[in-house]
């Protein structure tokens, strides 16, 4: 008699589990979705200002179309995979009066004053295929110009795109926003909730 | 003999070549991978059956090997930190940790307690990924499909939660020489303290789906014994000791951090078998909870900021010497052995993972058993090959 309970009886009563399982399966069946469908909604703005996608320049707050940058190479040097290319500007050519000068400072004996080259890169050239997203450059820029982007939706058809030109870059967002304040002004925001 | 048999490569390769046929005759000898689903990735197992009953089985390791140690001779002491991240992608913060605390051993760094305490909620919570992803592609090696979604589900909450102070959702290496990259904003605690009321919430709807399910547990209860003796035999740790009964964490034995400030306990289970290493990682989640409900409330009156003041550059010169540091991950005792020179790249860095340790018993857990038992021993191991190779 133990021995039927236990090889047909047991295993009958063991399979209200089963419907248990399906209950559970038909509550969430009636909740609301908990994905989005991709290319027709997408997820709420808050998830991709967290988001840390590519490193950026940041450019200065007067002038948004030049970056902080002071072309110190603290973030070359400090990047585990090498993927930051950071071209200093060269020295002006000095014109005439100033050579004069120089001259002069030199045959008196003086310190002579050389023009000096400006503090932005030429040239801030990052390879997106070997970063490894540490965060360490921008932890390292000393004027904070790094920083990362919300760029989720970014993608690229060839490996040559994936080398971003991040002063190229800089210049259009200035572009997009001519806007230099980040905050929206007053009547945009009362505009907006009409909206709403 | 046909034409095909004097190719050279119809031969195998070496490992093809060196699992010959045992004994025993009419047996069959197949491969279990590279490229099977319920190896997570590359592992390969030559199995030789008889029938459906397994009566050889070898791990073949290496596909995935990418040379960390090496790598870590190459780099500075602080650009290391992102292959941390890299080794073990269920629970990377438990490495970043392991790697961060023996570098501060060997420089004698104190990490402010305000830093200790976020290293704490953030390990624990990626603990929680950790063994979501594990439950969800596991019940998934077992033919139930929904599960993971389910699992994804609070995995993707957590991920959200994860992402604000590490910037990253994945691969973290937000741990610096000192503390932290950056800091646990408001938004992000109250989060936190959000989210663990709803995955409370979860746990049973967990158990009524799956784990009392009668079909799961027929598959699992009894199978791969794994009993203390084997486990001090290869050095298992993590679930797969403790689902042996001997309460082992390096949290409560060895404790680091501020790990002996939380009352927590440490779940164990005497079957030895997957159905118990199942049932200690449920549990597990409850108590990383508890933790992490714990180091909030102690929080507000840590002291300090997210990293220490001056903390060092990735460029840093540690003095001369040797520093080991083991944490407890999410598979089990973790430990890192770094060496100094003195100079700006580390002389060497040992890793030891605990998944290597845990593949090693699947060999004579397995010998016995069918096919169709290995894929759930395997399973219950939770095996990160990346790790195991590293």
């Amino acid at each position: 008699m133990g021995k039927f309970k236990d090889n047909v009886i047991q295993p009958i009563l063991d399979c209200w589990s089963l419907f248990v399982g399906l209950k559970v399966t038909g509550k969430y069946f009636c909740k609301p979705l908990v994905t989005v469908h991709y290319p027709r909604q997408v997820i709420d703005n808050e998830n991709l200002t967290t988001y840390g996608g590519h490193v950026e320049l940041v450019g200065k707050p007067k002038d948004p179309a030049t970056p902080k940058c002071i072309s110190c190479m603290m973030c070359v040097t400090n990047c585990p995979s090498k993927c930051l290319t950071v071209v200093k500007q060269k020295a002006p050519k000095p014109t005439p009066e100033e050579e004069a000068a120089m001259k002069a400072a030199e045959e008196a004996g003086e310190k002579v004053k050389k023009p000096k080259a400006p503090k932005n890169p030429a040239k801030f050239i990052y390879d997106y295929t070997k970063c490894s997203l540490c965060g360490t450059c921008i932890e390292n820029c000393p004027a904070k110009s790094l920083r990362f982007s919300n760029n989720i939706y970014w993608v690229a058809t060839s490996r040559k795109e994936m080398k971003i030109d991040l002063l190229a870059r800089l210049k259009e967002q200035a572009n997009e926003m001519p806007a230099a304040a980040p905050a929206p002004k007053p009547e945009a925001t009362a505009a907006a909730e009409k909206e709403a | 003999m046909s034409a095909y048999q004097n190719l050279e490569q119809m031969k195998g390769d070496f490992y093809t070549q060196k699992f010959a046929a045992g004994k025993q005759d009419d047996t069959l000898i197949i491969n279990m991978g590279p490229q099977h689903p319920s190896t997570h990735g590359v592992l390969r197992i030559m199995i030789e059956v008889d029938g459906e009953y397994i009566v050889r089985a070898e791990p073949v390791l290496g596909y995935l090997h990418r040379m960390h140690e090496k790598m870590g001779e190459t780099q500075t002491w602080g650009g290391f930190i992102p292959n941390m991240g890299r080794v073990d992608y269920g629970h990377p913060m438990a490495w970043n940790w392991a790697y961060v605390g023996a570098v501060e051993k060997l420089m004698g760094i104190e990490v402010p307690e305000r830093a200790e305490y976020l290293r704490v909620i953030m390990t624990e919570l990626n603990r929680l990924t950790s063994h979501l992803l594990w439950w969800g592609a596991y019940v998934l090696d077992l033919g139930a499909f929904t599960p993971i979604l389910y699992a994804f589900d609070d995995r993707e909450m957590l991920l959200d939660i994860l992402q604000r102070p590490s910037a990253s959702r994945l691969t973290y290496s937000n741990f610096r020489v000192g503390g932290l990259q950056m800091d646990m904003d408001d938004k992000c605690i109250e989060l936190i303290k959000e989210f663990i009321p709803h995955f409370r919430k979860r746990l049973p709807m967990y158990k009524d789906l799956v784990t009392d399910n009668i079909i799961l547990r027929r598959r699992i209860e009894g199978i791969g014994i794994i009993d203390q003796d084997m486990c001090r035999r290869y050095g298992c740790t993590g679930p797969v000791l403790r689902a042996a009964g001997v309460p082992y964490d390096i949290r409560r034995t060895e404790p680091y951090s501020v790990y002996d400030r939380f009352d927590f306990e440490i779940p164990t289970e005497d079957t030895c078998c997957s159905a118990g290493r199942y049932l200690v990682r449920l549990a597990e989640m409850e108590q990383s909870m508890r933790i992490i409900e714990q180091a909030l409330e102690q929080l507000d009156s840590a002291e300090g900021g997210h990293i220490v003041d001056k903390a060092p550059k990735p460029s840093m010169k540690p003095p001369a010497g040797e520093a080991y540091f083991c944490v407890e991950g999410g598979r089990g005792k973790i430990g890192v052995h770094v060496v100094s020179d003195g100079s700006k790249v580390p002389y060497r860095i040992k890793l030891r993972a605990p998944g290597y340790s845990n593949l090693h018993a699947f060999v004579e857990a397995a010998t016995g058993t069918i096919l169709a038992d290995a894929v759930a021993i395997l399973g219950s191991l939770d095996l990160i090959i990346p790790e195991i190779d590293r």
